[in-house]
């Protein structure tokens, strides 16, 4: 599904007066809700690429206008899809601080930097991101746990787009 | 030809560039920074990234992330629009050590027109006129007096890192000269970190006449006739208009002549401007050459009816230019709307804007990236609109510049619109009497308030 059609269906749904649409087929979920009189709310998943922009908490934008993000390419089988808005509230959303692609690992057959369950520091490198053949390490600058890794490993991601979730408690 | 070019910039230009890539089928990615993130130019591209946060320093001007931005998108060249990157050498080799197309100047090129001493060197070389002057930097005092007694008073003191009039100082005789030799030196210095002044006859109440050039990758120039942008305020342009009221065929022939000669001096790639100044006497002088597309080139596009953007992309992907000159036909005037506020010193005006309303009509073009909702970030330059008319004359594209203004609807912010509209109503506007100094004469302020 592309950014356009995604467009027209959050139209339609919002016309139509129906409260939730979900639709779901072997490449990618989408899951539209609407709460009496506001704009629709969106979530859509295509968990394999990393043109998502921040997930809105609030309901999103109004129909006509497109989120500003690159037209997806064809979505793969997704597994770790958002979880309800209630639980993320608390955790902390670790963001790109450039662009350019992202790599979990210092080199392809070495461990990745973290993992889901580790628990991280301010200074420990968590991923590096890559520009202009620069490979700069980034560090995180909270504690806590990772909860999810939100973007895939040697995938383009933009600034501030998330990268990781973490639990501070 | 490209398959998809990468937008290094924002605002209607950003729209502009998108709009002849969409008519050549050439896809386009837009980037954009936090606070552009509703902007125009986002929604209209095919793809669009977020390059960094709001400051012009940490996103559209830090080219790791403009690289990054069309590594990941796989664009294969890039346009610069205005400003920004667009007269950035060092931004230009990086594309070229990149694989990515710039489509702009080469990075030699852009060097030689910038330094703005050595420029003038070249074009002396080349046969172009040039104003009066020191050769190269002055290196003390006594050379800057003896310089000033030969070409002879007013002069005028100029930073050769210099722009936006910083480091300029006008002498009208020795004793001005001795107070400036230091004072002109500091502001530079503080300004451009570089303090080498070189110095120039000052030409009293000077028209700004341009000459929008050609010049291909096969070593062939042309030019596309005058832009008169003589209504500024302090240097900076309000109002452009083609043919020049001042211009007569003799001397577009010889200053088309010279900016061509200029082009080929330096195997200009591109489209690009060649800005002289004109004295009462229609002598021409070379002041600056600009290795860009300009904000004004939309009044050339309506009076020879090319897209010049697509010359630029055409030009950059190797085909030929023609080689043929083009004459205005009818008249072009455009008055630049910025959200500043005229009635406070032309203070910046950002915010929302609640009601937009264009005005339309036969003769009417407007380049604009703004829209009712849209917020005016406060990071950026104020220009929000660029309302052009075009006419059969000069009286008509006049009145309906008047007509264009009375229906523009922006409200939420301050803009020029009122200033605009009481330009258009002046006698020496309408006379065509205009020269560099007609700002600073004009009590505007006292016309609003009334």
């Amino acid at each position: 599904m592309d950014l356009s059609q995604i467009q027209s269906l959050i139209k339609f749904v919002s016309k139509s007066g129906v409260n939730e649409v979900e639709l779901e087929t072997k490449d990618f979920k989408i899951n539209i809700k609407t709460t009496k009189g506001a704009d629709p709310a969106t979530q859509v998943v295509m968990p394999a690429q990393g043109y998502l922009p921040p997930q809105p908490a609030a309901p999103a934008p109004a129909p006509a206008a497109p989120a500003p993000a690159p037209a997806p390419e064809a979505a793969k089988g997704g597994d770790d899809k958002k979880g309800s808005d209630a639980d993320d509230s608390k955790y902390i959303t670790i963001k790109s601080p450039m662009i350019g692609t992202f790599y979990r690992s210092s080199s392809p057959d070495a461990d990745a930097f973290v993992s889901v369950g580790d628990e991280i520091a301010p200074g420990k490198v968590i991923c590096i991101i890559e520009a202009m053949k620069l490979f700069n390490e980034i560090e995180a600058e909270v504690s806590g746990k990772i909860v999810k890794v939100l973007a895939d490993d040697a995938s383009p991601v933009e600034y501030d787009q998330p990268l990781f979730l973490v639990d501070p408690s | 030809m490209f398959k998809k070019i990468l937008i290094a910039n924002r605002g209607e230009i950003a729209l502009r560039v998108i709009r002849t890539c969409r008519e050549m089928g050439i896809k386009t990615v837009a980037v954009y920074s936090k606070a552009d993130a509703d902007s125009l130019h986002v929604r209209f591209a095919d793809e669009a990234v977020c390059i960094g946060p709001n400051a012009s320093a940490d996103s559209y001007l830090k080219i790791p992330n403009i690289i990054a931005a069309a590594e990941i998108t796989n664009a294969d060249a890039i346009h610069p629009g205005y400003g920004f990157l667009s007269e950035n050498s060092k931004f230009s080799k990086i594309c070229q050590e990149n694989g990515i197309k710039f489509i702009g100047a080469l990075p030699e090129q852009i060097d030689g027109m910038g330094d703005k001493a050595s420029a003038k060197k070249t074009m002396r070389e080349a046969g172009v006129p040039c104003i009066p002057g020191s050769e190269g930097i002055l290196g003390s005092l006594d050379e800057a007096i003896s310089v000033a007694k030969e070409i002879g008073y007013p002069v005028i003191m100029k930073a050769t890192a210099g722009g936006g009039g910083k480091g300029m100082r006008r002498c009208d005789n020795e004793k001005e000269l001795r107070t400036a030799w230091d004072s002109a030196r500091k502001e530079a210095k503080a300004a451009f970190g570089n303090d080498g002044m070189y110095m120039e006859k000052f030409i009293v109440e000077p028209r700004h006449i341009e000459i929008q050039i050609a010049g291909d990758q096969h070593g062939k120039a042309c030019h596309l006739s005058e832009r008169d942008c003589s209504v500024q305020r302090r240097h900076q342009k309000l109002v452009e208009e083609t043919p020049s009221p001042f211009m007569t065929k003799e001397l577009r022939k010889k200053m088309g002549d010279a900016a061509i000669k200029a082009t080929k001096a330096v195997k200009y790639e591109g489209v690009g401007t060649v800005e002289f100044l004109v004295d009462k006497d229609r002598n021409f002088y070379f002041m600056e050459m600009n290795t860009r597309i300009q904000v004004e080139h939309t009044i050339t596009e309506e009076v020879i009816n090319y897209d010049l953007i697509k010359e630029q992309i055409k030009i950059a992907a190797g085909i030929p230019i023609s080689g043929k000159n083009y004459e205005p036909v009818g008249h072009a005037i455009q008055c630049r709307i910025n959200a500043e506020d005229p009635l406070n010193d032309f203070r910046p005006s950002p915010g929302k804007i609640t009601e937009y309303h264009e005005p339309g009509g036969h003769g009417i073009r407007i380049d604009t990236h703004v829209y009712a909702g849209y917020v005016i970030p406060p990071f950026y330059d104020s220009m929000i609109s660029k309302l052009i008319t075009v006419a059969q004359t000069r009286e008509e594209a006049i009145t309906k510049m008047e007509r264009a203004l009375s229906e523009y609807i922006i409200e939420g912010v301050k803009t020029t619109i009122p200033f605009h509209e009481k330009l258009m109503k002046h006698p020496q506007f309408r006379d065509g009497k205009i020269t560099t100094k007609f700002l600073e004469e004009w009590d505007y302020k006292k016309e609003l308030e009334s």
